[in-house]
């Protein structure tokens, strides 16, 4: 009875929460923009280096936060390799050797690798970019490494470190490049924010996809090591 | 015509939710993740907002859920050790 009571309210204030917020959501669909941002974002869209607005924001107008969400991505990826248990991040034991996925990637890795290229290329005037392709990145790799295929690059050695950090390396090195010459930190000398831009989405699709791969496969820690919760003796 | 499909599209965002949440079957809620991400890809579509749906495609349902499918395969070969093989 008591639970049931208990159920009940909870219900209730799901309901009225969910009610509420889409009041707030309607309220907030129904008044005018609260400022000019669109129109300037337009405006200033030629000197960005870039066509497509979303990319003239993140990597742009509004790279700080692009630049600390990378750091956030990194400092992840350290986490989760230092957490797995194994030494070698590529375990032959944990791969499941299905030769059906075997044979399937032979037409989709190279695929996947084209359309990661598509829309890290795709980004600078349509939607694409850094971050979808480097999950599709990712994605290849774990396909790669579900159907068996020997992944020496993950070694926590020191090609997996300099990818991890390349993308954040790189970033900050134009960042303070641009300090040091003068600008404010972050802004692009004029002219070259194309380039630079294409640079950085580069180096970032590389990083991102490699700290995706590690946590994918750091992720598996060995069966022996594991505490498992309230199961002890 | 449109009012019909955003409709859909909303009932069925909510039965893969609810479905995912009280579902006891831990692979069956994971491919319920997965199916709500391809939708709210849709839905972020209709909401004209390409590089999120992309974005939602790639991560939410795409390495998330693999990522979701590992754990539970490890999860239930750790139980599977435990239990006694009559158990089940």
């Amino acid at each position: 009875m008591r639970r049931r009571l208990l159920l009940f309210l909870t219900l209730a204030a799901c309901a009225g929460f969910t009610v509420a917020l889409a009041a707030a959501v309607l309220h907030a669909a129904g008044a005018a923009l609260p400022s000019a941002l669109p129109e300037q974002l337009a405006a200033s869209l030629g000197s960005s280096g870039v066509e497509h607005p979303v990319t003239a924001v993140l990597l742009n107008f509004r790279n700080y936060d692009t630049l600390l969400e990378i750091g956030v991505l990194v400092i992840a990826g350290m986490v989760g390799i230092s957490l797995a248990s194994t030494s070698s991040l590529e375990d032959p034991a944990l791969r499941s050797s299905d030769s059906l996925l075997y044979a399937l990637q032979r037409w989709f890795v190279p695929l996947m690798l084209l359309l990661a290229l598509y829309l890290l290329w795709a980004g600078a005037d349509r939607p694409g970019g850094a971050f979808q392709a480097g999950a599709v990145l990712a994605a290849t790799g774990v396909l790669m490494r579900l159907g068996g295929l020997p992944m020496e690059f993950v070694r926590p050695g020191v090609l997996l470190r300099l990818g991890l950090v390349l993308g954040f390396a790189v970033f900050l090195l134009v960042a303070v490049a641009g300090a040091l010459a003068g600008e404010a930190f972050l802004a692009y000398p004029p002219g070259m924010a194309g380039g630079l831009i294409l640079t950085i989405e580069i180096v970032l699709t590389l990083s991102i996809g490699m700290i995706l791969l590690a946590l994918f496969v750091a992720a598996p820690v060995s069966d022996e090591h594991e505490p498992e919760e309230g199961a002890g003796p | 015509m449109n009012w019909w499909l955003d409709g859909l599209l909303i009932v069925a965002l909510l039965v893969t939710a609810v479905a995912m949440l009280v579902s006891r079957d831990l692979f069956r809620a994971v491919v319920m993740f997965m199916a709500f991400g391809l939708l709210m890809a849709v839905a972020w579509v209709r909401l004209q907002a390409p590089d999120i749906a992309l974005a939602e495609v790639a991560i939410g349902a795409g390495l998330s859920g693999v990522l979701l499918l590992d754990a539970v395969s490890h999860f239930q070969r750790g139980q599977r050790r435990q239990q006694p093989p009559e158990g089940k």
